[in-house]
């Protein structure tokens, strides 16, 4: 059983990888928002999925336009990724203020805005959903594949106990996109004057203010950031898996927050790692439980396994991995 | 400058703030001339957190104007009333527990771009709390009640402010370090700061501030120079006793 196990880690570790790291960018629009909000925004899960459609349409268009075989496509996929990114990046922007800022102005519970974003979850769900099947008639959509080569790991060779593993070429796309993705967002909320302002804003909002910063905008800033984040992600998810439909920011986003709340919740470091586990276990789970129960469970049981694990880090960890017990002198 | 703005530098006429449905000011006036320290004294309630905020842009009053350095600044959202000029530090201290003492000091100079202005006022800030550059890479809610009282003042200094405002510095602090801060708030006036100082501590505010005004129920039921106010048969009862 475990040779069996060992052989397959290869492929485990790539697989559980590439969608983890998908999961770690989605954590962070999360994390930031609520870092700075205490908003739980599910709207954001959406916002991906809504990436990933406005990703496989400026595809469309390119194919249509002949781009596809003219240009070579690491330069498709780059225009693809950066209009997708500036789209939902401004689609973040004006949900935040139509749907939540109005809100804030009126010291609304949280539990209301909570609540709201639900709401925005569905309208995004249904608009696409709506747009995709008036123009292809169908709301499954498969997009034109690009970075479809496979290859192979030849992990055997070099180790006898492992089996080869094979991966697409978008893998290495997506794991080099969203390492730049994370390592220049830590850099810039650590680093750079705006990133201090959003830490500052996310840590007491008044005394923010009278620091000269506008609050509002620094919070326009956030939504931005993370829903470009976000909808890019969505793009190497379509390019990644091929075929989207309306609701595959759901469960994703579901996930996604969990991977935040896994890392502890409003911090960014700890999303991202948080991502990156939830990934891999969900991939390990996948490969061997079938293995391990002897068949009784099969690889659908995987989210099972994966919330599994989060239940025993919150009891044990309630903070998440990263997340500091919040005492603080006053 | 002209005559007038160094003159009335703040003044407050007949504010109203509310707290939701609960009205906290009631018809406030309030001057400051330019290079004062005046002190607002006051029981626990009685609306001098209020008044400051109400000055910052923290609250918005219902009735009434303020009008700072010739300004209406009556409606001004709170960071651009900073911009003009105006620092507040704020009641408990409220420094950024998760940020460095560093980050702490650059946040207060968030308007400014140019980086040797900032590290210029940085090193201003030392020669008034030494303490604080041995701590440069501390959070700052790790430190002591008193240094992060520093670090407050220090913040609300590396916006260079045209009028500082502080709510409670002595409170929840020892007395030696109470003196510390008063000291060195006495010292900024004389290199001309103009200075706006809530406090409980009557007797302490008032033998350093200039004039005073002493505040009940949201409303000012006494003003005058701070030794008049000192001698004050009301004052001496309600505050000093």
């Amino acid at each position: 059983m475990l040779a069996h196990i060992i052989q397959n880690l290869p492929q485990v570790l790539i697989d559980g990888l590439t969608l983890g790291v998908v999961y770690a960018v989605v954590a962070i629009g999360y994390t930031m928002v609520y870092g700075i909000l205490e908003l739980i925004n599910f709207a954001h899960g959406d916002v991906f999925m809504t990436g990933s459609f406005i990703g496989a349409t400026v595809l469309f268009l390119f194919m249509g336009m002949g781009f596809l075989t003219a240009l070579p496509a690491l330069i498709v996929f780059l225009i693809v990724i950066i209009i997708a990114g500036i789209a939902t990046g401004l689609l973040g922007v004006g949900i935040e203020r139509v749907a939540y800022r109005p809100l804030r102005r009126k010291n609304a519970p949280k539990l209301i805005a909570l609540i709201t974003s639900i709401g925005i979850s569905f309208v995004l769900e249904d608009s696409v959903r709506f747009i995709a099947e008036l123009k292809t008639g169908n709301y499954i959509v498969t997009a034109p594949s690009i970075f479809n080569h496979r290859f192979t790991l030849s992990a055997h060779d070099w180790f006898p106990f492992f089996n080869n593993a094979t991966f697409q070429g978008s893998f290495i796309l997506v794991l080099a996109v969203t390492v730049v993705m994370l390592v220049s967002l830590d850099l810039f909320v650590n680093k750079t004057k705006w990133g201090m302002a959003m830490r500052a804003v996310a840590q007491d909002r008044d005394t923010a203010s009278l620091m000269t910063i506008n609050v509002n905008r620094v919070i326009s800033v956030t939504f931005f950031i993370g829903s470009a984040l976000g909808g890019a992600t969505g793009v190497l998810f379509m390019i990644q898996y091929g075929t989207i439909d309306p609701y595959i920011g759901f469960i994703l986003g579901i996930k996604a927050f969990t991977a935040a709340v896994l890392g502890g919740i409003g911090n960014i470091r700890g999303a991202m790692f948080g991502g990156v586990m939830l990934g891999l276990l969900e991939m390990f789970a996948a490969a061997n439980l079938s293995i391990i129960t002897h068949g009784a469970m099969g690889a659908e049981y995987k989210d099972v396994f994966a919330f599994i694990i989060l239940i025993l880090v919150l009891i044990f960890k309630p903070e998440g991995l990263f997340g500091k017990a919040v005492v603080e002198k006053v | 400058m002209t005559e007038t703005t160094a003159k009335n530098f703040l003044k407050i006429s007949k504010i109203d703030s509310y707290y939701g449905q609960i009205q906290a000011l009631n018809g406030i006036d309030l001057y400051i001339d330019k290079g004062e320290i005046v002190t607002l004294i006051g029981s626990n309630g009685a609306g001098k957190s209020t008044t400051l905020k109400s000055i910052s842009g923290q609250v918005r009053p219902k009735q009434g104007t303020i009008s700072f350095d010739g300004i209406d600044i009556t409606k001004k959202p709170a960071h651009q009333t900073a911009l003009l000029g105006i620092a507040q530090v704020p009641e408990g201290r409220r420094i950024f527990p998760r940020l460095t003492v560093r980050e702490n000091l650059q946040i207060g100079a968030f308007s400014e771009k140019n980086k040797t202005v900032v590290s210029e006022r940085m090193e201003r800030v030392f020669s008034y709390f030494p303490r604080l550059k041995e701590r440069l890479s501390q959070k700052g809610g790790t430190m002591s009640g008193g240094e992060q009282q520093m670090l407050a003042i220090g913040r609300a200094l590396m916006m260079k402010p045209k009028l500082l405002m502080l709510d409670e510095p002595s409170m929840g602090l020892a007395p030696i370090i109470v003196e510390q801060i008063f000291d060195i708030i006495k010292e900024m006036n004389k290199e001309g700061m103009t200075i706006l100082l809530v406090e409980q501590n009557a007797y302490q505010a008032l033998q350093i501030a200039d004039r005073g005004y002493v505040i009940q129920t949201g409303q000012i039921v006494l003003d005058g120079k701070g030794e008049e106010l000192m001698k004050n048969e009301q004052v001496r009862e309600a505050y000093l006793a």
